[in-house]
Order: structure tokens, then sequence, then C-alpha cells
């Protein structure tokens, strides 16, 4: 390397210090910010399996029916909530989510451009903000007063919460299918309705099925739509359709105000149920997505 | 090229000639089929609105425009919502003021710092804080949280005795459960959605715009403030705008942390309701004009929030169009 | 929204902006001095572990318009943007052998790459203006290295725009948003913008392949009035262009490991533009010049 004669010499160090402070206070803030919410969520994690599982037993998940609050943890369990809970969110289940993906199919499939697609795309966006109490009011309005409390009644307000949500993650993966595909498909003399079942829907069944678990993860565990669908009883109700019911949220809620120590011990114990089974679905649907997601390997 | 053979079960065979225009009744039953959940969606909105607003109509009537007074009390059949109403908004604020700077952090830590590899472990933190349901937040909020909150409540306040603004912001009463700390919890709930949807709007920022401000020996900073903000800024003020209206609308830990008590006071550690918390507190011993009045609170709620919804959609719509062209 | 550009004379010379003429005087005696900006020796770029460009060793000369010319895949753009630690930005990437820039070691410890950007600017394919207006635009560098006085501001702005020559189309409209630009003008604005910091070497990326043919001879005259006071290095796959700007031309090609199936970039033949074209040493230089390859 030849040094020139008469260069200056080049600093290049550093720029001025308070940019490089600045870019530091900048990115430390931002690590600060996760901390401030992995703390809080590691501490509510913590707490709930520490104080739940010391009430968690085979009793506790099959056993019933829930005592009456002042009787002291051990005595009675919470397996009519657990069934509540796992019967009206699987029923919501198996209500929501074809209608969503048949929903799902229209708008991507079928609807282009027209001003329908247009606007059900719009208001299923729309729907999923509206309030979970919103639509347990509603349930209450238009069924409940006719027809009484019910299992069902809870499962069409989870079912209600959980339609936009299907349709939205339902519409993005069908999005992603590429058009080569369809086209494959129609060369061959399929109908639209073939093309889209046999074709386009397996090839979006890894993000369908993922967001659909989400969405259903996110209904076992609300409460206001059934505060106002199932009047929360305490023994076993096997018959969904009609008749008071129970859920594992609903138990919580009832029991969090109560001052006796055994009421709590079992709302953690149900805390810690249900934050089971939304993690089980979570950790499921993220497999799915990981393991799943490939349109021509 | 053989003609493939139909084999649609829906049709009769010998019935769909290839070359005809008649599409085969399976098929059109499905479009409908699927045309109809797509309508479902409207259906059901319009019946929420519908059936929520004839529920509600007695209290509308008999309270005309005193739907707005402070003045709540079932005893004297008078139900004035606007005790509730300032702790929706309240919380819902402090929600916003404490989770908005959180979750853009966030959302640039996981698309501007943490390199692609790293990003999960974060990501699932997120999708954990997500997924815990509202009760559990209550639950851990009214038995553990809002007590130990107390203490620091009380010290705060006592610092501050005698200041002028912050005293009656932040000075006595002073309660575990109260409007702040239900907006702590909110914020904590609404974080995950506002993280993704920016994370989602600063994703679509183009490589070359942050290439061009790296070029000019820009800073990672600097190039945020140069070439990311502008480029998001309407997508963030709508995803903002959505966790608003979620915070607004959120229920069952609010109710367990507030403290069930309607006052309009500006002191933010003292007890205070909302409208989503009183109807769940209150509608198992409600009936006649009372519960025709939570009803109704339901039908303001539901309101408000299609209302955030629709100018939320409306800007980000906007700014993504301003954004390709002045 | 876009803005049309002015139409020109029909002759293939290209009248010289107004805006333009009240250059420094260094033009009207343009005599580079021949001292080395760039030196590099036996530079290898790896991403991770493929070696995309080997071996490359060059000098490029202050004052001077250096060319990179190629068939695609040969690792041009990749050896310009190590000129400016631009790969910095894409995982895996790592430099071996030795860059100087005037003296000092490019990749040597102690050494900020934000430091080296703002000496050493650099100009895209695709024009990328901000979307802020066009004062913010240009504005931008000066700010972020401290400047905050408005009225050397608006100097700054108003100089680089005229050395860009977009001075005169957009000084009514400072103000509007870069966005709405002509493709021509969008790249003036982003050569301005790179100007404003007052950098010592410009690299350009196939700065006129996404524009047409009107806006491509501004900018080649652009280049010609701005080379006595910068340092250009520029990377095209137009040949005719680079025997239009060019006092220097390094041809680089692939050479490919039948074995692993791997293309890994190459400089082949590096000298005045003149010899390049007229005379090449190499037969790879010969064949791609005479349009026989690439």
């Amino acid at each position: 390397m030849t040094a020139a004669t008469g260069q200056p010499a080049v600093d290049l160090r550093e720029p001025a210090g308070w940019r490089r402070v600045k870019n530091q206070v900048a990115t430390t803030a931002m690590w600060v910010a996760f901390a401030a919410v992995l703390v809080p969520l590691g501490f509510v994690l913590y707490t709930v399996i520490s104080k739940g599982a010391s009430a968690i037993s085979w009793t506790f998940l099959t056993g019933g029916p829930i005592p009456p609050n002042v009787l002291p943890a051990g005595t009675g369990g919470m397996g009519p909530a657990v069934i509540g809970t796992l019967e009206i969110t699987g029923l919501a289940a198996v209500m929501a989510v074809p209608l969503g993906i048949l929903g799902a199919i229209y708008v991507n499939e079928y609807g282009g451009n027209r001003l329908l697609a247009r606007v059900v795309r719009f208001m299923a966006d729309v729907m999923t903000g509206v309030p979970s109490i919103v639509m347990g009011l509603f349930i209450f309005s238009i069924w409940v007063l006719h027809f009484g409390y019910s299992g069902l009644a809870g499962a069409f307000a989870l079912g209600c919460l959980m339609l936009p949500v299907v349709i939205r993650s339902t519409e993005e993966m069908l999005k992603l299918v590429p058009n080569a595909l369809r086209e494959g498909s129609y060369a061959l003399g399929a109908t639209k309705a073939r093309v889209t079942l046999t074709v386009v829907l397996p090839a979006a069944i890894a993000g369908t099925v993922s967001g659909s678990l989400l969405a259903i993860a996110r209904a076992a565990g609300e409460t206001a739509p059934l505060l106002f669908t199932i009047l929360t009883v305490t023994s076993t109700n096997a018959n969904v359709f009609s008749g008071a019911n129970t859920a594992l949220s609903a138990q919580i809620f009832a029991n969090a105000t109560q001052p006796y120590l055994g009421a709590q011990s079992r709302a953690w114990g149900a805390a810690l149920t249900l934050i089971a089974i939304a993690f089980i679905l979570l950790i499921v649907a993220r497999f799915v997505t990981a393991r799943f997601t490939r349109f021509s390997s | 090229m053989s003609a493939v053979a139909q084999a649609d079960p829906a049709a009769p065979a010998g019935s769909a000639h290839p070359l005809s225009h008649r599409r085969p009744l399976g098929d059109r039953l499905f479009a409908i089929l699927a045309a109809a959940a797509g309508v479902l969606v409207l259906v059901i909105l319009a019946l929420i609105a519908a059936s929520t607003s004839q529920q509600a109509s007695s209290w509308f009537s008999t309270e005309g425009w005193s739907v707005f007074s402070v003045d709540w009390n079932p005893g004297t059949n008078s139900f004035g919502a606007m005790s509730y109403v300032y702790g929706t908004v309240i919380t819902a604020a402090i929600a916003i003021i404490l989770a908005v700077p959180v979750s853009l952090a966030i959302a640039l830590l996981l698309t501007e710092v943490v390199p692609r590899r790293w990003a999960q472990p974060i990501v699932y933190v997120i999708d954990l804080l997500a997924v815990v349901p509202s009760v559990v937040w209550g639950l851990w909020g009214i038995l553990v949280f809002a007590p130990w909150l107390q203490h620091i409540y009380a010290s705060i306040a006592s610092g501050l005795t005698g200041i002028p603004v912050l005293d009656s912001l932040f000075g006595a009463p002073v309660s575990g459960a109260s409007f702040f700390t239900a907006g702590i919890i909110l914020a904590f709930m609404i974080t995950p959605i506002v993280t993704s949807l920016s994370r989602e709007v600063i994703a679509t920022v183009p490589a070359i715009d942050k290439e061009g401000a790296y070029a000019l020996g820009a800073t990672r900073w600097e190039m945020i403030t140069g070439a990311v903000w502008p480029h998001s800024q309407g997508g963030i003020v709508g995803a903002v705008m959505l966790g608003l209206g979620r915070a607004m609308g959120e229920t069952i830990a609010v109710a367990l942390v507030i403290g069930a008590s309607p006052v309009i006071t500006s002191h933010l550690f003292a007890a205070g309701y909302s409208m989503p918390a009183v109807i769940a507190n209150q509608f198992g011993e409600a009936s006649g004009e009372f519960r025709s009045a939570l009803i109704g609170l339901g039908v303001l709620l539901f309101v408000i929030t299609i209302a955030i919804n629709l100018v939320a959609r409306g800007v980000v719509e906007r700014s993504s169009r301003r954004k390709r062209g002045a | 929204m876009d803005q049309p550009e002015p139409t020109v004379a029909t002759s293939t010379q290209l009248p010289k902006p107004a805006a333009l003429q009240a250059a420094s005087p260094q033009d009207e005696a343009y005599a580079p001095s021949g001292r080395p900006v760039f030196d590099a020796k036996g530079v290898s770029i790896f991403y991770s572990s493929f070696r995309a460009v080997t071996d490359v060793s060059l000098t490029i000369y202050e004052n001077e318009i250096t060319a990179f010319i190629g068939p695609s895949g040969c690792g041009k753009t990749t050896v310009l943007r190590t000129l400016n630690r631009m790969n910095d930005l894409i995982p895996g990437a790592r430099v071996e052998g030795n860059v100087h820039y005037r003296g000092a070691s490019l990749y040597g410890t102690g050494v900020s790459p934000i430091a080296v950007r703002r000496r050493i600017g650099m100009v895209f394919q695709k024009p990328n203006p901000f979307p802020k207006s066009i004062y913010d635009n240009v504005a931008y560098g000066p700010r972020i290295n401290g400047q905050r006085n408005k009225a050397k501001l608006d100097d700054i702005v108003e100089h680089s725009l005229r050395q860009a020559a977009l001075w005169d189309e957009v000084k009514d409209r400072l103000n509007k948003s870069g966005l709405g630009l002509s493709g021509g003008q969008a790249q003036r604005l982003c050569i301005a913008r790179t100007l404003a910091v007052e950098p010592d070497v410009v690299l350009m990326d196939e700065p006129c392949s996404a524009l047409d043919p009107i806006a491509t001879g501004r900018i080649e005259d652009l280049m010609h009035e701005i080379k006595s006071r910068y340092t250009i290095v520029i990377v095209t796959h137009n040949m005719q262009q680079a025997t239009r700007v060019s006092d220097r031309t390094a041809f680089y090609s692939v050479l490919r490991d039948e074995k692993s199936d791997t293309r890994t970039g190459v400089l082949v033949e590096y000298g005045r533009t003149q010899q390049i074209f007229e005379d090449p040493q190499d037969s790879r230089t010969q064949a791609y010049v005479t349009g026989r390859m690439g």
C-alpha cells in the first residue's frame, strides 16, 4: 500500500458522543420495555403455578360438585367446570370453525372485488373488535330470554366471538396459496367447489388449523359471555344443550371475590387448569405452523 | 387431450354436458353456502344492534338524555351512566399511555434490533402474554397485585400531599383496587395486539429506504426516526386505536380490580367503576329497568367500540394510500 | 402526481443545465491528483461459508469516475458495498483481505461504520426518497450530523440541489413530498441527499437502470460536473455508459466451481477505460466488451 504524501490522517472513529448516546439509550429503552412485560408475566405465571399446584389433584379435576365457598380446599372438585369448559368451548368450535372457513372461502375465492365481499371482509374485521361482554348480552337478549340458560347459549356467544377471528386468519392463509395451484386444478376440469376443497384448502390447512386453535384458546378463557348465558351452577351438566352449566372461567370469577381461603384456593387451581388448556392449544398451534407450512415441498 | 369425466357426486349422471355453461348443482350449492356464511357476519352484527337496543329501549325512553347523568341509583330507579363512562375512558387512557410506548419499543426491538433467529423467544413471550385469560389477570390482580400496589400508592400519595396538580391526580384517597390498577392490567392485556399490529406495519417499510438512511451515515435510532417512522405513522395510529377499543371493552379483569365504586374523581389511585365492569358485577341481581339500563350500557359500549374500529381502519387505509405517493 | 421530464432538444449532446454554470472554478481546470483513495488487496467477501467474491485487488484514484462492469452475479455490487461497509447489514457477511481508505484500514478495529458512511455515500439502483418533504430529504443527513441552524440548512439544501441539477425544478415546492417526483427527479433528489453531507466518495449502484434515456443522460452529465469535487465509483451493466462517463473500468466475471456448483465473482482486468474497451488484455474481457458474452 502506498501511503500518499501530504494526505491528512482520516478519522474513522465513532461520531459525536451524543449521537451514540441517543442510539444506546434508545436500544436500552427497548430492552427495558421488554422486561416490563416479561417480569409481570413471569410473576403471574409463577403465582398461578405455585398457588394452583397445591390445589390440583385428580379429584380436583374430575370430582364434583363444586363445594360452597366456605368449605376449605380439598373438598369437592372442579370437575363440573372442567367438563363445562370443554363441552361449551367444543360446541362453539364446532359451530364457528366450519362457518368461519366457509366465510373466508367466500371472501377470498368467490367474492372477488364485489361490494358484498368487501363489506363482509370489512365487517369481519370490525366484528373482531366487538367486546365479549356485548356478545354475551346479545345472546341473552335474543336466546336466553326465550329459551333459558344453557351451555348452548354460551356456545353461541363464544362462537360469535370466534367467527370473525377464524374468518380473518383463514382468509390470510387462503391468500397465500399461489394461483398456479388453482389453475392447475381448473385445467383438469374441476369445478370451483372441488378446486377449493381439494386443492386450495389443503394447501392452507396448516395456517387455518393453527389460527382456529388460537381462536379456541382465547374462547376457552372467556368469562363475560358466559355470565349471561349459562348461569354458573355447581354440578356437572352433561347435556350441553339444555339447562344451566358452568365453566372454569366463570367459576374463577365467582370465587375471586370470596374472602374464604378454600374458595380462593379452588380459584387458583381452576386458573392453573385454564392456563394449561390455553397453553397446550397455543403450543400445538405453533407446532402445526412450524411443521406443516409448505405448499410445494 | 382426453376428456376427463367430471366425477361430481352432486350432479346426476349425464346431466352436465362437458361443454355446457350450467354449473353442477353441488358447485352452486357450495357457492351459496359460502356466501351465506359470509353474510352471517352482517346478520349477526345487525342482530346485536337490534336485540340489545330493543332490550335497552325502556331505559333510553325513561331516562331520555339523563342517561348521561351521574345519578345511578337502583333504589330510586334512576340510572345515569356518566360515572361508568368516565371510568371506562380513564382506565383505557391509562392503559394506552402505559402500553403504547412499551408496545412500540418491543415492535422495534423485534424488527430492527434483534437478529431473526433470536426474535422467536421474544415472540413467544408476547404470545404467552396474549393467551392469559382475562379472568386470570383479574384473579392475580385482586389477590396479589392490588394489595401490593396499595402500599406503593400510599407512599406516593403521602409524598405528594400539598403539591397542586400531582396531589389531585395521585393523592389520597388510595385503594389497591382502583382506576390505576385497572389501567395497568389493561396495559398488559392490550400490549400483545398493539405490538403485533405495529410489527406488521413496520415490516412493510421497504428495506431500500432503511438502506438509504444507513448509507447517509445514520445510527440505527436515526434510521428509525428518519425512514421507519414516516412510513409507519398511520398504521401505528390505527394499531393504537384498535388497542384503545380493546381496552374499553375489557370486562372481567377490570371488574375484579377497579374497586366497584361509581365515582367521578381525578384521583387515579381511588376506586372506581367502568361500563363493562358494572354490567358483569350487577347483572345477576338486576331486573326490569335496572337490567334494561345495564344492557343499555352494553349498547353504548358497542357503539363506541364500533366507532373506534371504523375510524382506526379508515386511518390505516388513508395512510397506506398516501404513502404510495403525494 | 408524477412530474413529466421537461422536453429537451433532440441533439445527442445535451446542453449543460444552467444551474450548473455557477459551479466552482475548479471545473474549468480539471486535473485529478492521482492520489489513491481506495486500496484493496486480496479482498474476498463471504456470506457465511459461501465465497461470493475472490481475491480482488485494485486502486481507486481521487476525482476520477471508476466503473465496475461485468455479467450478472459477478460480484460488482458486492465489492461496491464493501467500500462503505454496507455489507455489514447482511447477517453472515464477512470480508477478508485489506481495504484501505486514504491510508486507514476500513475494517480495522475501532472504525465506526457510521463515520465511514458519512464520508463514502451511496446512491441506489431504485430511487428511494424518504416519505418526507424534498427539503427534509436533503436536510436529513446534515441534521443527524448536528446541523440545526435553519439558515445554514437552507444553504446546504440549495447547494446540494444545484449540484444535483434539481434546484430549478423543485425550488418552489421544497415542502412537497419527495415521493411525488418522477423517477429521474427522485434519483437526482437521492444524489442531492447524498451530496448534502459533503462526502469524499460517491458510490453508485446502477443509478440509471430504472430510468429512461433522457433522465439517464442528465445524471451522466451531473457525474461529469461533480467529479472534480468527488471520487465516484459506479456499477453499471451498460457498457456504453461506462465508456461515456468513466476514466477507469474494472471488469469482473464469474468463476464456476464445477464440484460444488457455486459461482464466485473475480476481478479479471482493470485499467483506463479506453484501454479496456479498445485493447483488452484478457480474452474474457474482450469477449464481454465485444458482446459475445454476458
